[in-house]
């Protein structure tokens, strides 16, 4: 049985990871249609700024707590940069191009940045330091679930209420649905669409950098490589819950997140990414408008 | 009633979510007849093409086809598009669809696709058989543009074309899928009143060779002239059917268009 | 052309990169050794180079601008001179027929080393031209061509090692079996639109791939088959030299081959309808062609090109393992047709040599070979979307009535 929770509990986990990456490409899916394949090179730049940031920290001898916040504020920024940047160099111009052409391009960014990041630093596995320490009280409970677990269910908890009130309440929230639900409705009405578009970029950026952060700092490395397995696993989430919709991102990624654990715990290990890649090429087939999306009936 | 029936719609429901774009639509055609379908903007025209042509499957009702050649009847529901292009309907698109990389030639060659057969083996080895058939796609494709007057510009892209020849074009193409019924989704819009007055003659042309023609148009004068009889829709309801005589006096009619009484519009 | 605005503009671009990579160009840490190194250069090589970069793509567009406004005027569009050549068949056939000579004599005069290389870009241009039915003329995005090379040439292998089975025999078999798993692939995804079309094939590349690496009992993991036979020629012993040169000729004849088919293709009804497919799938299938049926086509047949060069692979380097079929792979082929011009023969010859053969011969810039891709797939899309040489459209003759109003056009 604490095996079964075991299982659970990192299944919880990890899903809560996808899940902060996964909303990146549904709200950019919902804004402008697009799949950013480069989304998780977004996650993995977040990763990698919080890992140099940290250590260079940790090297001129700051406390544990600062290092923890300048770290995850530079990931934050430094992502959402590079997130606006993308769109604007790779996206933008292709806005009212053939369908195929902002799929190559944003294949070919995600190509880009993954190598920017190799030639830039390494193509070594980095040792991440320690950002989470375990905590005292959690001893009795350690074997089924650790310390950094529990921050990472925090915080993607406390991050998820506070993209909601966003979404729901703030006035650029307002404009992005407005311009997910029709965008031409949108600029008619007076809405800066290519702001909110930015603004898309830039919020899903920034949740891909606390994944990445948090994830790091749970695996213990990082390498330049890991957006790639990272982004396809959100994306499976994303079109799971119903590509467009933002809890079904949430409900997505935790199915994806349980299902992973379930199998590599009770199966095997060694098909870990088989199973994510089969469940997307199954859901894709039987239920492209995943379990929350709506099927449409596309205008003729 | 001398003519035979070719189409039979009845029921035809089509629901959007909470939207109900067709309410409960029946309609005939019967063969060499022009046949409009009026109606104020979202009134569900469009919608009714794209439930007949098999690109929307409707929510409920019946559509049955019986080709005037054979006598064969069948009916459509649930069929796909391309099955009922086979069976003998075509339609032009109300927003242009043209191939607009390909040459004008080649869009109604496209439409030959499917009175056509050869495939992979025919192509690379390009037998005799495959080359007759060529060239008589080639022939064939045109004599149509011949038809629509546009075979001066067989060989320029689609897209170079003005306005009013990418719609003469798309009524090529759909020719050239040996329809019986035809269906034209407002042919006439955006055309200047010389091109429109080609466009009627094509339209009779057509008819005389033995298509039946389903219109949707907003010149009421192109509409008086040209059909037998008109169907108007409203809110994705029928709410007249006559001939041109009965229909410009039909009190439902002009409430709808000029909307003189709104209240009891909704009702 | 270029005004004081927009070099300002193109500083402003260059400090907002010097900005955005500045944690990740000019520090780097040591974490083992705790040691922090400040690469203050690469900054000035990032403002250089974005303000640079920047200025040339603003030139671009205005030159774009320009002659778009003036193609408008003269109604006229300019074709490149290349096309242009390609297109009159006074030129065509002696530069098709220089070309071949060429290439016939290219292992005669060179080294066999210059041979092998050669040898690998030929294969990537048969792979180009396969994909190209797909992505190109189809406009379909498979993102896992790589998949099925590996059908193709771990069919050789694995029959090579249990029955013994030759070269030539399993050549068609590996090309079948990769058409086959294109279709089973392909007729379920093949209703989806484009872009999850893309994620499946990328998903179903990975799967094959994983399964290579992990299912030891079937194809030995990663370490992969060894020993594989090299293709026989009427039973004669071959030095390796002597192998390489064959391997050489074997493939330009896969080539002529390929550009024959692929041509013949193109200018088919089925070609006709792949491109219609590709612009309007909706306003296809109301013109009768059926949809699923045509793109399935083009997808087995993409896929058995990939499955003889996946035998070819295979016979060429004896070994093979899991590690030669990454996405990385299919992205390059993906390159190729893209540069090349989608739907373009020559241009895709042009653009498999292109990037095979720069990153051989000029080996400082090898390093850079996977960031190239990723920026050329970019920048196409952006500046050139048509590729370096874009398809041409046939003009067909009227042999009914009219008999010249084709050949007028056709000045
Ligand atoms: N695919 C669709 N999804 C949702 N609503 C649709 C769709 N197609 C049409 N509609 C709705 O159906 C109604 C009728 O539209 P349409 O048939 O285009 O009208 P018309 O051609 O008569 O102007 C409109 O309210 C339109 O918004
Ligand atoms: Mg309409």
């Amino acid at each position: 049985m604490d095996y079964f929770i075991e299982l659970f509990c990192s299944g919880l986990t990890r899903g809560s990871i996808y899940a902060l990456i996964a909303l990146g490409y549904t709200m950019v899916y919902g804004i402008i249609g697009l799949i950013n394949f480069a989304h998780g090179e977004i996650y993995m730049i977040g990763a990698f700024t919080s890992f140099i940031v940290a250590t260079v920290l940790s090297i001129y001898g700051f406390p544990l707590a600062a290092i923890v916040v300048v770290a995850g504020v530079a990931a934050a920024i430094w992502s959402s940069a590079y997130g606006y940047t993308v769109e604007k160099i790779a996206y933008k111009p292709l806005r009212h191009a053939p369908r195929l052409a902002p799929l190559i391009s944003a294949i070919g960014m995600s190509i880009l940045l993954q190598n920017y990041v190799l030639l830039a630093q390494t193509s070594d596995f980095l040792p991440f330091p320690e950002l989470i320490p375990e905590f005292a009280f959690m001893e009795p409970i350690a074997h089924i679930i650790g310390s950094s677990d529990i921050v990472i269910l925090l915080t993607t908890t406390v991050v998820m209420l506070a993209l909601t009130f966003l979404i729901k309440f703030t006035r650029i929230g307002k404009a992005m649905r407005a311009t997910a639900q029709d965008r031409t409705m949108a600029l008619l009405v007076g809405i800066n669409v290519d702001r909110v578009i930015s603004a898309t970029f830039i919020i899903g950026s920034a949740l891909a950098a606390i994944g990445g952060l948090l994830i790091a700092s749970h695996i213990g490395q990082i390498n330049f490589a890991i957006g790639f397995i990272a982004g396809i696993k959100a994306f499976t989430a994303a079109v799971l819950g119903g590509i467009g919709s933002i809890p079904g991102a949430v409900l997505g990624s935790l199915i994806l997140g349980l299902t992973e654990s379930f199998a590599t715990g009770y199966i095997s290990s060694d098909y870990e990414d088989v199973f994510a890649f089969s469940l997307l090429v199954l859901i894709l087939i039987f239920k492209p408008s995943g379990l929350l999306g709506k099927a449409e009936t596309k205008k003729v | 009633m001398m003519n035979k029936l070719i189409l039979e719609v009845s029921g035809l429901t089509m629901d959007f979510g909470g939207i109900r774009a067709l309410d409960r639509l029946d309609l005939d055609v019967r063969s060499k007849e022009i046949v409009a379908l009026i109606g104020p903007n979202g009134a569900g025209k469009t919608t009714f093409f794209n439930c007949l042509t098999g690109i929307y499957l409707p929510s409920n009702g019946d559509i049955r086809l019986v080709s005037p050649q054979t006598g064969k009847e069948s009916r459509l529901n649930g069929l796909k598009p391309n099955k009922i292009t086979e069976k003998g309907v075509a339609r032009t698109f109300q927003n242009i669809r043209l191939f607009s990389q390909m040459t004008v030639l080649e869009n109604v060659m496209i439409g030959r696709h499917c009175r056509t057969s050869s495939l992979i083996l025919g192509a690379i080895f390009r037998g005799r058989k495959t080359r007759k058939e060529e060239q008589e796609t080639i022939d064939k494709s045109y004599e149509i543009l011949e038809k629509v007057g546009l075979a001066e510009q067989a060989n320029e892209f689609a897209s170079n074309l003005s306005y009013g020849a990418q719609r003469r074009l798309e009524i090529g193409r759909a020719l050239a899928t040996e329809p019986f019924l035809l269906l034209l989704d407002e042919p006439a819009a955006g055309m200047n009143p010389q091109e429109t007055a080609d466009l009627v003659s094509l339209i009779l042309q057509i008819r005389d060779e033995d298509h039946a023609i389903l219109l949707i148009e907003h010149d009421m004068k192109l509409v008086m002239t040209l059909s037998d009889r008109i169907f108007v829709m409203d809110y994705g309801e029928k709410i007249a059917q006559g001939t041109p005589a009965e229909i410009r006096v039909n009190r439902a009619v002009i409430k709808a268009y000029l909307g003189e009484d709104v209240e009891s519009d909704n009702a | 052309m270029i005004t004081v605005k927009e070099v300002k503009k193109s500083l402003l671009v260059s400090l907002w990169f010097v900005f955005l990579t500045f944690p990740l160009m000019v520090i780097k840490v040591n974490p083992y050794e705790r040691t922090v190194s400040w690469r203050w250069s690469n900054m000035l090589y990032v403002a250089i180079g974005t303000f640079v970069i920047s200025l040339l793509a603003k030139a671009w567009f205005v030159r774009k601008e320009r002659r778009m406004a003036r193609q408008q005027d003269s109604c006229r569009s300019r074709t490149p001179i290349i096309q242009k050549i390609l297109q009159r068949p006074g030129y065509r056939y002696p530069l098709a027929a220089f070309l071949l000579g060429a290439a016939l004599a290219f292992p005669q005069l060179f080294s066999t080393y210059q041979a092998n290389i050669m040898t690998t870009a030929l294969m990537y241009i048969v792979l180009g031209l396969g994909l190209n039915i797909v992505v190109g003329v189809a406009g379909l995005l498979d993102l896992g061509y790589v998949a099925f090379y590996a059908v193709g040439a771990y069919s050789y292998a694995l029959l090579n090692l249990h029955f013994g089975m030759g070269f030539w025999t399993v050549l068609p078999i590996g090309g079948l079996l990769a058409a086959l798993f294109g279709v089973l692939l392909g007729f379920p995804v093949l209703r989806l639109r484009g872009d999850y079309l893309a994620i499946v094939t990328l998903g179903f590349g990975e799967i094959i791939r994983l399964i290579l690496e992990n299912w030891n009992a079937f194809s030995k993991g990663p370490s992969g088959i060894s020993n594989i036979s090299r293709p026989g020629f009427f039973g004669m012993e071959m030095s390796l030299d002597q192998a390489m040169i064959y391997m050489y000729y074997l493939m330009i004849g896969l080539l002529l081959v390929t550009i024959f088919v692929v041509n013949r293709l193109q200018d088919s009804r089925l070609g006709r309808a792949w491109l219609a497919l590709r612009e309007d799938e909706i306003a296809c299938q109301a013109m009768g062609i059926d949809k699923t049926r045509t793109k399935l086509i083009a997808f087995s047949l993409g896929a058995f090109w990939a499955g003889l060069i996946g035998v070819i692979f295979a016979a060429k380097t004896t070994f093979v393992n899991p590690a030669s079929f990454t996405f990385m792979e299919s992205a390059i082929i993906l390159s190729i047709v893209v540069l090349g011009g989608m739907g373009s023969i020559v241009g895709v010859i042009l653009g498999a040599l292109i990037l095979v053969l720069l990153p051989e011969y000029l080996r400082a810039l090898s390093e850079y070979r996977m960031l190239a891709f990723g920026a050329i797939l970019v920048a196409m899309m952006i500046f050139k979307p048509e590729g370096l040489i874009a398809g041409v459209r046939r003009v067909y003759c009227y042999q009914g009535r009219k008999r010249n109003t084709a050949l007028k056009n056709d000045e």
